[in-house]
C-alpha cells in the first residue's frame, strides 16, 4: 500500500507490489514475443499488450467486489460453466469434430478456462457450508468428488488433457486444504500408479505419443520428440547469460516449434538465459507466495480454502508449463500465463488475481470495521 | 457452540495450517527443481547444447569435388571426368510443381516410373536441396530447357561432369566402375551428405573403390543459415573444396587394349611385366563389361547378360581365376632338379606312358630318349615324372614357390587369390593323408593340387628370365620393391634360358616366333587339363564342348638374352597352349617394340572373328536380346 497525500484513496489502497511485479512479469512476456516475432510488435506484442491491459483492469475492477458477493455468485457461475462444458461438447458431437471454444461474435469463450477459478470457489463455498464435525464423512467427500468430476471429465473428452490434470489439481488442492481424510488422497495416487496403464491405453493418439516421446525424446527426434527436443537445445544453448535480445538462433529460425505461445520459457531462455529464466522464476514465486499469504490472513473459511486454491491454479500453471518445455513433464499444451501468447491464460490468471485482490482488500476493510 | 464442536473447529484451523505450510513447502520444492533443472540444462549441458543449436542453424550445402582421373604410365588418360549436362529442382524455389513437371516429361520424354520417382523425391525432400530430374542429357534436350528456364521456376539446367572411360570394356575389370552410392554405403559412412547429392558417383569395384579415397577429393560446400522450414536465410562463408587426386598406374594404356582386343572372343586373362622393376604393363581381363555403361546405372537386362555370360565377365581373370598351371611349371621344375643334382644331360626313354603303381600315366606322344633340354623343349612329360619322383617332392615346391606361384601380391584390389603350390605338409594339414608318389607324378606337370592365377605366371617367367625376386606393382606411386637375387644358380639360369628359346625357335611354340629382327621370345607352352577326356577328343578341338576343353597357356619373356619384358596368357578352354596363348603373346609382344606390324596382325584377327570388339558387342547384345524376346536397342547415340 502506498500512502500519500497527493494520490487518493482507492487508489492507494491498491496491492501496487502485486500489480507492479504482475505488470513486470507481462512487459517481459513482451519483450520476448517481439523477440519471437523476429524483433517485430506484430503480430504478437502489440495484441498481447491490449489483452493484458484490459485483463489487469478487469482484475483491478473486480477487487471491490465483496466476499458475500463472490459467495452468493459462486453456484450459479458453476452451473452456467458446466452448461457451456456441455455445449461444447454438444457443438462438437453435431460438427462432428473437437472443438473446445464457443464462438460469441469476435470472442472465442472457452470454457474451461472459467472451470479453474470456478472449481475452486465452489469447492471452498461447499466445504464452508460442511460443519467442522462432518468433514471426515463420506457425505462431505462425494459431492466434492462430483462438482470436481463431472467437469474434468467433459473437459478430458473434448480432448484437453492439460486443462484437465490442472482442474483435477486445482481442486484436490482446495479439498486437501479443506482437511479430508489422508486416504482420500493417499488411496487414488496409489490407484492411478496402478491404473495408469489402463488410462494410458484409452488415451488420444496424440496425446499417448506425447507420454511415450516424454518418458523417451531422444526416440523420435524428429517427430513427436521434436518439441521438447529443440525446446531442450534453446534453453541449454542459451548458457548462463543467454545469446542475447534478438539473437536466438533456435526461435528465430523456427527449429523451437510453438516458440510464442506453450514453448515461450525457451525462446526466453535462450536470449537471457539462467539469469532470466530464475528471475522469471522467482517473480512467479513471489506473486503465489503473495496469494498464499492472503490465503494465511484470511478470516472465514471460504477465503482462506479460495485464496489458497485460486494461488495454487497460478503455481500449477507455471509450474506445469515449465516442467514441460525443461522435459520434466510430458507435452500436455498448457501456456505460461502472462508470458505466452492468447488470451486464455491471460485472462484465467487475472480473474484468479482479481479474486485474490478483493479477498484481501476484505481482510483489511472487515478489520477496520470490527 | 458445544464443546465438542468448538473442538473440532480448532482441530480443523490446526490442520489447514499445517497443509498450508505442506502445501508451501512443497511449492518452493518444485520451484527449486525447476531452478535445478534450469541450471543443469544451461551449464552442465551447456556444451551439449550450443553444438546442437549450432548444427541447426548453420547447413552446408556441399559442392562435390571433381574425381580425380587414373592416367597411365605416360600419362595417357583411363579414367577422365566428360562434362555432361543434368536438370534438377530446388523444390523452395519451385512454384507451380505439376507444371514444371508435365513440361519436364514432354521435353526430356521422362518414362512414367522417373515421373513417380521425381515426384515422390519433391514432396519429401527439404527446400534447398536439389531434386535430380535427368542425368546425362543431350545437348539438344540441355538447350531446350534452357531456353525455357524463364517459365520454369525451380528448375535448374547445370553442367556437371561424368566419369568416362576411353578404353570402353578394355579396362573394366582394370578399374572397375562408379555409380550412385546405396543406401547401405550411406549408412557406412556415418550419412555423409556428400553421398546424397544428385549426380555425385562412388566406386564400386575395381581401382575405383581400392583407390577411393584418393580419388573422391575433399567436397568444399556453401555454408548456410537456414530455417527449419528449409528457408535460406543468409549465406555465411564458404568452404572452397579439393579435387580428387591423380593415381597413375604403371599400365601402358595402348599396350593394355591391344592386348584386350588381341584376346578376342576367347575368356583370357594377359599379364605383361617389366622385368626391371616388376611394373604391370598389361592386364586385361576379358570379356568385361564396359564401365561407360555402369556409371549411369545399368539395366536389368544388361545386368543379366552379363551375369549369365560363361565367359565371365564381371570377374578379373587375372587375379580371381585359378588354373592348374599345366606344363608352364616345367622350366621351374627343371631349375628345381638343377637344384637337387640331376645331370642335365642324362636321358630319360620316353614311351608316351609311365607306369606308378598300377596306374599309367601318359605323356601327349613318344619321345623317345630326351634329356632336360629336349624335355623342356618338347614338354616331355615322362622325363619330369620320372626326374621328380627320383627328387622328391620336398625340394621341389620351395623352388616353385620362390617362382611367384602361390605368392600373394599387395595390389589394390580386394578379391584377389592366391592358388596353392602343394607339398607333403601341406597334403597332411590340408587333407589329413600321406603324400604319394603319383602326387609328385601330378606335381611335376602342374596339374592336381597345383592352381595359380594369370599374374603369378607372368611373376615366373620374369623371375626365370632375371633369377631375381621380381615383384609386380600397379601404382606408379608405390616404390619399387628391391630385387633380391633368388636361391638359383648363374649356369642353371644361362640353360634355362636357351631351353625356353628352344620351346620357341623349334619346340612346341614355334609357331609363336616373333616377327622382329634380331630380338628372339623365350617361352613355355601349357595345356592344363579340365576333364578327363580320351586323347581322340582331347585333340578334336571342334567337337568337345567348350566347357570340357583343356586351358590354353603360355609364358614368355623377351628378348631371350638380355630379358626386359615378360608376359603371360590364360585362355580358358582354349585348348592346345601352343595354338591360342603363344600367338597371343607373340603378338602383344610385337606391339612393344614394332605397332604398326602388330597392328597390321591385330586387323587381320579381328576380321577373321567378325570385325572389331564394339561391333562384336553389339552383335552380342542384339543376339541375346533376341533369344530372351526383348526389343532391339536404339542406335547409340555419340
Amino acid at each position: 500500500m502506498i500512502t500519500s497525500a497527493i494520490i487518493p484513496r482507492p487508489l492507494a489502497r491498491l496491492p501496487w507490489r502485486l500489480i507492479f511485479l504482475v505488470a513486470a512479469i507481462a512487459g517481459f512476456g513482451l519483450l520476448v514475443l517481439y523477440s519471437a516475432a523476429g524483433g517485430s510488435a506484430q503480430p504478437w506484442a502489440v495484441k498481447q499488450a491490449i489483452i493484458f491491459t484490459v485483463f489487469l483492469g478487469i482484475a483491478i475492477a473486480m477487487s471491490w467486489i465483496s466476499e458475500s458477493t463472490i459467495k452468493a455468485i459462486t453456484f450459479p457461475l458453476y452451473g452456467a460453466t458446466l452448461l457451456m462444458l456441455i455445449g461444447v461438447e454438444a457443438l462438437g458431437f453435431v460438427s462432428k469434430g473437437a472443438q473446445r471454444w464457443l464462438e460469441l461474435g469476435p470472442i472465442r469463450l472457452q470454457p474451461s478456462e472459467f472451470m479453474k477459478p470456478a472449481i475452486v470457489l465452489t469447492l471452498a463455498r461447499f466445504y464452508e457450508l460442511v460443519p467442522a464435525g462432518e468433514i471426515r464423512k463420506w457425505r462431505a467427500i462425494w459431492p466434492a468428488l462430483l462438482l470436481l468430476g463431472v467437469p474434468a471429465v467433459l473437459i478430458l473428452v473434448q480432448p484437453d488433457l492439460g486443462t484437465c490434470i490442472m482442474v483435477g489439481l486445482c481442486g484436490v488442492t482446495v479439498m486437501f486444504l479443506a482437511g479430508l481424510p489422508w486416504w482420500i488422497f493417499a488411496g487414488p495416487a496409489a490407484a492411478v500408479a496402478v491404473a495408469a496403464p489402463v488410462a494410458y491405453s484409452m488415451l488420444h493418439g496424440y496425446q499417448r505419443k506425447r507420454i511415450d516421446v516424454f518418458l523417451n525424446p531422444e526416440s523420435d527426434p524428429l517427430g513427436a520428440g521434436y518439441h521438447i527436443s529443440q525446446s531442450k537445445i534453446a534453453i541449454g544453448s542459451g548458457g548462463i547469460w543467454g545469446k542475447g535480445f534478438l539473437q536466438g538462433s533456435q526461435s528465430h529460425l523456427d527449429y523451437l516449434p510453438e516458440g510464442h505461445t506453450d514453448f515461450v520459457f525457451a525462446t526466453m531462455a535462450e536470449e537471457w538465459g539462467l539469469v532470466g529464466g530464475v528471475l522469471l522464476i522467482i517473480a512467479f514465486g513471489l506473486v503465489i507466495r503473495w496469494g498464499m499469504r492472503v490465503s494465511n490472513n484470511a478470516r472465514t473459511r471460504f477465503s482462506q480454502l479460495a485464496a489458497a486454491g485460486l494461488s495454487a491454479t497460478i503455481f500449477f500453471y507455471v509450474s506445469i508449463n515449465l516442467m514441460m518445455v525443461m522435459g520434466l513433464a510430458p507435452v500436455v499444451g498448457v501456456p505460461l500465463p502472462l508470458v505466452s501468447f492468447g488470451g486464455s491464460a491471460v485472462m484465467t490468471v487475472m480473474l484468479c488475481l482479481g479474486l485474490l485482490m478483493a479477498l484481501e482488500r476484505q481482510q483489511r476493510t472487515v478489520s477496520t470495521i470490527t | 457452540m458445544n464443546q465438542a464442536k468448538r473442538f473440532t473447529s480448532a482441530h480443523q484451523s490446526i490442520t489447514f495450517s499445517r497443509r498450508m505450510m505442506l502445501l508451501g513447502g512443497a511449492q518452493v520444492g518444485v520451484g527449486a527443481l525447476l531452478i535445478g533443472r534450469l541450471g543443469w540444462l544451461s551449464i552442465a549441458q551447456n556444451a551439449k547444447y550450443q553444438l546442437l543449436s549450432e548444427n541447426n542453424r548453420v547447413q552446408l550445402i556441399p559442392v562435390p569435388p571433381r574425381r580425380g582421373w587414373i592416367i597411365d604410365r605416360n600419362g595417357k588418360p583411363i579414367a577422365i571426368n566428360r562434362a555432361s549436362f543434368r536438370v534438377d529442382i530446388i523444390p523452395q524455389q519451385l512454384t507451380d510443381g505439376p507444371r514444371v513437371v508435365a513440361t519436364l516429361t514432354d521435353l526430356l520424354k521422362l518414362p512414367p516410373d522417373e515421373v513417380d520417382r521425381i515426384n515422390r523425391e519433391l514432396e519429401h525432400s527439404r527446400g534447398f536441396q536439389p531434386v535430380s530430374v535427368a542425368d546425362n542429357i543431350p545437348y539438344e534436350q540441355y538447350a531446350a530447357i534452357t531456353v525455357r528456364l524463364p517459365e520454369l521456376a525451380g528448375v535448374a539446367a547445370s553442367r556437371g561432369f561424368s566419369r568416362f572411360y576411353p578404353g570402353g570394356s578394355a579396362v573394366g575389370q582394370l578399374v572397375g566402375y562408379v555409380g550412385a552410392a546405396s543406401a547401405a554405403e550411406y549408412e557406412k559412412e556415418d550419412k555423409n551428405p556428400l553421398l546424397l547429392i544428385p549426380g555425385v558417383k562412388i566406386g564400386k569395384e575395381g581401382l575405383e573403390q581400392s583407390m577411393e579415397s584418393t580419388l573422391r577429393g575433399q567436397p568444399g560446400g556453401q555454408r548456410v543459415e537456414v530455417t527449419a522450414r528449409g528457408k535460406l536465410v543468409k549465406e555465411l562463408d564458404p568452404k572452397p573444396d579439393r579435387s580428387g587426386g591423380t593415381v597413375q598406374l604403371t599400365i601402358d594404356a595402348d599396350l593394355h587394349e591391344y592386348a584386350a582386343r588381341r584376346i578376342g572372343d576367347q575368356s583370357c586373362s594377359v599379364v605383361v611385366l617389366d622385368v626391371t622393376n616388376g611394373d604391370i604393363l598389361a592386364m586385361p581381363s576379358m570379356p568385361s563389361f564396359n564401365p561407360n555403361n555402369f556409371s549411369d546405372g545399368i539395366s536389368t537386362n544388361e545386368w543379366k547378360m552379363l551375369s549369365g555370360d560363361d565367359h565371365l565377365p564381371l570377374v578379373d581373370k587375372a587375379l580371381e581365376s585359378l588354373y592348374p598351371s599345366g606344363s608352364t611349371i616345367k622350366p621351374s621344375m627343371a631349375m628345381a632338379l638343377l637344384n637337387a643334382g640331376i645331370d642335365r644331360t642324362q636321358k630319360v626313354n620316353c614311351t608316351g606312358a609311365f607306369q606308378l603303381g598300377n596306374h599309367t600315366f601318359h605323356c601327349d606322344k613318344r619321345h623317345g630318349p630326351v634329356d632336360m633340354d629336349a624335355a623342356v623343349v618338347h614338354s616331355c612329360d615322362v622325363y619330369f615324372y620320372s626326374m621328380c619322383l627320383r627328387v622328391g617332392a620336398e625340394k621341389l615346391s620351395p623352388m616353385i614357390r620362390s617362382m611367384g606361384f602361390g605368392e600373394k601380391f599387395d595390389l589394390p584390389f580386394d578379391n584377389q587369390r592366391y592358388g596353392t603350390v602343394p607339398d607333403p605338409d601341406w597334403m597332411l594339414r590340408k587333407y589329413h593323408r600321406k603324400w604319394q608318389g603319383y602326387d609328385t607324378v601330378n606335381m611335376s606337370i602342374g596339374q592336381g593340387m597345383v592352381l595359380i592365377n594369370p599374374l603369378q605366371l607372368a611373376v615366373m617367367a620374369s623371375r626365370l628370365a632375371t633369377g631375381k625376386r621380381v615383384v609386380p606393382r600397379l601404382l606408379k606411386n608405390k616404390p619399387v620393391v628391391p630385387q633380391t637375387q633368388l636361391a638359383v644358380d648363374e649356369d642353371h639360369l644361362n640353360f634355362i634360358h636357351k631351353a625356353m628359346w628352344g620351346v620357341v625357335d623349334h619346340g612346341t611354340a614355334a609357331a609363336a616366333k616373333l616377327p622382329l629382327d634380331g630380338i628372339q621370345m623365350a617361352g613355355k607352352t601349357g595345356t592344363a587339363q579340365t576333364h578327363n577326356l580320351s586323347a581322340s577328343e582331347r585333340g578334336d578341338y571342334t567337337s568337345a564342348t567348350w566347357k570340357l576343353r583343356d586351358h590354353s597357356l603360355f609364358m614368355a619373356f623377351v628378348p631371350f638374352d638380355k630379358p626386359r619384358y615378360a608376359a603371360a596368357a590364360i585362355v580358358e578352354h582354349g585348348g592346345f597352349g601352343a595354338a591360342v596363348a603363344a600367338p597371343l603373346i607373340r603378338d602383344t609382344i610385337t606391339f612393344l617394340y614394332d605397332k604398326p606390324k602388330a597392328i597390321a596382325a591385330l586387323h587381320s584377327f579381328e576380321e577373321s572373328i567378325g570385325g572389331p570388339l564394339e561391333e562384336r558387342a553389339a552383335r552380342k547384345t542384339a543376339v541375346w536380346r533376341a533369344a530372351n524376346g526383348l526389343p532391339p536397342l536404339p542406335p547409340t547415340q555419340v
